[in-house]
């Protein structure tokens, strides 16, 4: 059973007992900071404590708004990837260099049929 | 549509592959913990108990006698439960649970709590209104249903085993487990009858 920062003011939201994920990603990186805690990379109190700075943080920017407001894995994510920074896990640079170059593949790139790629998206396929 | 992945998604790509390549872990850990996390973590564990307390009375018995032990023996271990306690609901006495103090809550048989459960103004007025804050949450009792709330602590944990609605008596506890919500468990609803 796990306990990473999923009650009290970091809680996610849930329905029925269940974390709700809006998409896969946030499942993914839920997996993944499980998974590293679980490993002793870091607890999950080293965990908390970031997560908790990145709401109070965005609390700060964004005053008056409820917790309600915030988009719960956006800042999930800022919190692990500070913490793994600080941890010396994985830095910025090399992160944002990866990103890049995901985000620089060919459209279609996970796509198992070829197509032309000149043409609007906006059809299912 | 857009090929191309929200931003957070790329970001979550480019965190795995660079932690998988420094073999801090691999797909496959996240993969197991993933699973094990979604089978786990959820009210199942809960209904699980509620529905065989309703098809054996030797096994209600001990729950409401033992639960800590109960959970023990299923395995149901972790979380946050040292001891927990099973309230059962009569036509005479309806269960709800709160915390006062914070969100103690029987993360071993229910899952995660609901954000409500922490909100200030249930933790208080459930203790001073219980009738009152039931109804607004779409429960009502007859006024001859007397409720008794419990507090929970870090100590101990409560869980509801909610009233049996009649006319179930053709299902099994598979089917039976399929009808009991985590809110139920906490005392904040009924059993709701699906044909």
């Amino acid at each position: 059973m796990t306990n990473l920062a999923l009650q009290g003011p970091t809680a996610p939201p849930t329905s029925n007992g269940e974390i709700i994920f809006e998409a896969p990603w946030q499942n993914r990186l839920f997996g993944i900071a499980e998974t590293l805690c679980q490993q002793g990379y870091f607890s999950r109190d080293t965990f908390r404590v970031y997560l908790i700075q990145a709401i109070e943080d965005w609390e700060a920017k964004n005053l008056g708004q409820t917790d309600e407001d915030y988009a719960y894995f956006d800042l999930f994510q800022l919190a692990l990837t500070g913490l793994l920074q600080d941890e010396a896990l994985l830095e910025f640079d090399s992160l944002e260099r990866r990103v890049l170059e995901l985000s620089a593949r060919p459209h279609g790139h996970d796509h198992d049929h070829d197509h032309d790629h000149d043409h609007d998206h906006d059809h299912d396929h | 549509m857009s090929d191309q992945p929200a931003p957070q998604s790329l970001r979550t790509e480019a965190i795995e592959a660079l932690l998988v390549e420094r073999k801090l872990l691999t797909p496959e850990d996240i993969d197991t913990v993933l699973t094990t996390f979604s089978e786990q973590v959820g009210p199942m564990n809960g209904a699980t108990l509620v529905a065989r307390a309703w098809t054996d009375e030797a096994f209600k018995t001990r729950l409401l006698e033992d639960a800590t032990t109960i959970i023990q023996e299923y395995g149901f271990e972790g979380g946050q439960v040292d001891k927990l306690v099973v309230k059962a609901c009569t036509e005479s006495v309806h269960h709800v649970v709160v915390c006062t103090l914070c969100s103690c809550y029987p993360w071993a048989v229910l899952g995660l709590p609901p954000r409500w459960y922490k909100d200030p103004g249930y933790r208080s007025r459930i203790v001073r209104e219980p009738r009152a804050v039931l109804q607004e949450m779409g429960l009502t009792l007859p006024e001859t249903t007397a409720i008794k709330v419990w507090d929970s602590s870090a100590e101990i944990r409560y869980m509801v085993l909610p009233l049996r609605p009649p006319g179930l008596e053709a299902l099994d506890e598979t089917a039976l487990t399929a009808l009991i919500t985590r809110d139920a468990m906490i005392g904040v609803a009924a059993i709701e009858q699906r044909a």
